[in-house]
């Protein structure tokens, strides 16, 4: 059985952006190109393009969040998108409606996209897949499943910095178990064809089966991080500290925390990345994240053109679908 | 009323060897069977089914279904689920003691009882609490359960508050010539998960239940049933190597045995890609490994019956993100096509798959059922083994339409079911 991949439509264009796995290589490429030409309307003196003028983006945020809601409000905003939020972590749900009835009652105020964060790894998809067909969805992280859009904007921000994907290492440090983010720079670059993921981490926090995702893992950090080109951070939650995890902050970071010392073992021009917001002295130090090598700000700066590109990407498989409907209608 | 059912292939489990399998007649006569292979000289049937190229065998026992009556209604009744057990060959239930109420006192399986009997579709048997509320703690007033009717005694789902519990309710349960109906899963491994944690889970970003989570389970209960010498029966494995635990505890000579249900059979991990929520179910479908080990385990006998883990559900309770859907499929009616599909799939002898659905059920329950034989109760199941159908919401007689086998082809359909030599279903 060959199920249809619901984030295409027909034609294999992007309708909805889920996750990065089941997408091609040309469609990644196609998202960092048309970041790479929105990228220039942020420096302009009016900050806005017309290409979802008229549309109505909704920010539906099941599960708190600033930094991602408010670049996927700004890139909205800039596509000339009208834009509510709506922080559902405190409203309707924890009053007992489903989220089917929620996404009834938004449908009913004839919105165009929903951009979804969600506690529950596959909410995205069952939106999606139950949303009215003229509706867009964008996966702004769900549970641990997906954060599409920052594994994009981290591809982005590796392009700029280092040019092509084929000759790359790269390693992503820290807890891969539950993060969302990692699942997807994962998927992306793979298919984006680097020649080396490496997985960092203690056990307890590396997933079962994790080499079928085809990445190499790494308990000791500096064997792991030589010869990289680029280093991948991952915020450590402190909830993993009590669930018998990892013993301590202070034995995390002497093994896993991010050096000096220990990245002079990376390639001399390594750029160190990381999704936000980092712990300063938990998997990170100071010196390193606000150092030379550091991408981390231009990580959240090219969030805004990699969201506007997906979105406008998106936004045209259902226009084009309403063109052409409209011209069998006509005929 | 005097029936009966000629020329039909008889596979009766329970008889000799040779006497397996035959073609012949059955007499039936005031709910009960009168002779299995020719019928006796003068006996005129008031009514005559005609079985040439069917199969005939006893009726089959379902270890595992979920009635949701009393308590959860909305989901389906005795009444709604004796109907599809009915269309699906099924003449005996057993049902776990989750109820709302819990089955821990004897009114709760009176009113089951008297429920079936109105039904009058399938026996019901229910299974008692293990401990007062379910709660892992405090003893079951199992004689009194067992004096009203439950067959065994068993905690469901619910963990147990420790191992000491647990050896208490093993001995008190074997002091009353009860079984205990094990469900392996340690809580602390399952912890919040919903899905096998491999591959697949890791994907998709689903919280894991370890294979662990049931093999120390199974393991440390295997301990106890060494030291009590309780007599008990694991529901649903999922495992290979619990599979080879039982495996040598039996060899061993311990009163264990075991069974599977026919999704876990069919299904694994992979079904859970695209977050099919009507894959969600408890214990988790697991790898192909663990699905062939499962099969080997039915065909040499070590699992020696087959469940459907029949849970109804209304709608709703699959529409929303995977983990929090309810686990559990609809699987009454699925419970034979997808046993026989082992005779083509793994090449299992037809005998032993219907052995699974029969005799072997009967002998973990410990009552006089699952086989044809004169004097006997006629449950009998009748089905054509060659026709071709396919479940869809049209045909599905359960409350319950949530199931991954919706618009699967199956081979294999019911004709005709008796209980107590009355018909309850004809197609």
């Amino acid at each position: 059985m060959n199920k249809r991949n619901i984030q295409l439509d027909d034609n294999n264009r992007l309708r909805h952006f889920l996750s990065i796995e089941g997408l091609k290589r040309h469609i990644l490429t196609d998202i960092l190109d048309t970041a790479e030409s929105l990228s220039g309307v942020t420096q302009q003196t009016v900050k806005k393009v017309p290409l979802l003028r008229g549309k109505t983006v909704v920010n539906l945020f099941f599960e708190a969040s600033t930094r991602t809601r408010t670049t996927f409000e700004l890139a909205a905003k800039r596509l000339s998108a009208d834009v509510l939020n709506i922080n559902l972590a405190t409203s309707a749900t924890s009053k007992g409606e489903t989220l089917l009835d929620t996404l009834r009652n938004l449908e009913a105020m004839h919105c165009d996209m929903f951009v979804v964060r969600h506690v529950n790894s596959g909410a995205a998809h069952f939106i999606a897949s139950h949303a009215a067909p003229h509706i867009s969805i964008i996966n702004a992280g769900d549970g641990r499943h997906a954060h599409p859009t920052q594994a994009m904007l981290d591809m982005f921000t590796i392009r700029r910095a280092k040019g092509e994907f084929y000759k790359l290492k790269v390693a992503i440090v820290g807890d891969i178990e539950h993060s969302r983010v990692a699942r997807s720079q994962i998927h992306a670059l793979s298919t984006l064809g680097v020649e080396e993921i490496r997985i960092i981490s203690p056990a307890t926090l590396v997933p079962a089966c994790c080499e079928t995702l085809g990445v190499h893992v790494y308990h000791d950090m500096r064997q792991g991080l030589e010869d990289v080109d680029v280093v991948i951070m991952l915020r450590l939650q402190n909830e993993r500290m009590e669930t018998a995890l990892l013993p301590s902050e202070h034995e995390y970071y002497r093994l896993y925390g991010l050096t000096e010392e220990k990245l002079a073992l990376a390639k001399p021009d390594a750029i160190i990345m990381h999704p936000g917001p980092i712990n300063r002295g938990v998997e990170i130090d100071s010196q390193v994240a606000d150092g030379p090598r550091s991408v981390i700000l231009e990580q959240v700066t090219h969030g805004i053109a990699v969201r506007m590109a997906v979105m406008s990407m998106a936004m045209q498989s259902h226009l084009a679908d309403a063109h052409s409907s409209a011209l069998e209608s006509s005929e | 009323m005097k029936f009966s059912i000629r020329n039909g292939r008889i596979i009766n489990p329970a008889s000799p060897g040779n006497q397996r399998d035959t073609i012949g007649d059955i007499a039936i006569d005031n709910g009960r069977i009168i002779a299995v292979g020719k019928l006796p000289s003068g006996f005129s049937a008031e009514r005559e089914i005609d079985a040439s190229n069917l199969i005939v065998c006893p009726g089959l026992i379902d270890l595992r279904a979920h009635l949701r009556e009393p308590g959860q209604e909305h989901k389906a009744t005795i009444s709604s689920e004796s109907r599809a057990a009915a269309s699906a060959g099924i003449t005996t239930l057993c049902c776990p003691p989750d109820t709302q109420p819990i089955i821990d006192t004897p009114a709760v399986a009176t009113l089951i009882h008297d429920q079936a009997a109105n039904a009058g579709l399938t026996h019901v048997l229910p299974l008692g609490a293990l401990t007062q509320n379910l709660a892992g703690k405090q003893l079951s007033e199992m004689a009194a359960l067992k004096d009203a009717g439950c067959v065994g005694v068993s905690n469901a789902m619910r963990p147990m508050a420790d191992y000491q519990v647990a050896r208490r309710a093993l001995q008190y349960a074997a002091t009353h010539g009860l079984s205990v109906f094990i469900h392996a899963e340690d809580p602390a491994l399952s912890n919040q998960g919903c899905a096998h944690e491999g591959a697949v889970a890791t994907r998709l970003g689903l919280p894991g239940i370890p294979s662990a989570a049931e093999t120390v389970a199974v393991a440390s209960y295997l301990a106890l049933i060494e030291a009590t010498g309780a007599r008990a029966h694991f529901c649903m494995l999922t495992t290979a190597s619990a599979v080879t635990q039982v495996a040598r505890a039996r060899y061993d000579g311990l009163p264990v045995s075991a069974d599977v249900s026919a999704h876990h059979l069919h299904l694994t991990e992979l079904d859970v890609l695209d977050f099919d929520s009507q894959c969600h179910v408890r214990p988790p479908l697991r790898t192909q490994r663990d699905c062939d080990a499962l099969r080997q385990g039915l065909a040499d006998g070590t699992l020696s019956a087959i469940c459907s883990d029949h849970q109804p559900h209304e709608n709703d309770a699959k529409l929303s993100p995977f983990s929090t859907t309810a686990a559990g499929i609809s699987g009454l009616e699925t419970l034979l096509p997808l046993s026989l599909k082992l005779c083509e799939d793994s090449n299992m002898d037809i005998v032993d798959v219907i052995s699974r659905l029969t005799t072997g059920p009967a002998d973990i329950l410990g009552i006089e059922a699952g086989k044809l034989a004169s004097g006997h109760a006629a449950d009998i199941c009748i089905f054509d083994p060659e026709q071709y159908w396919t479940l869809s919401l049209d045909n599905i007689v359960s409350r319950g339409h949530n199931s991954p086998f919706l618009n699967w082809e199956l081979k294999g359909k019911v004709t005709h079911t008796l209980l107590n030599g009355k018909i309850t279903y004809e197609a």
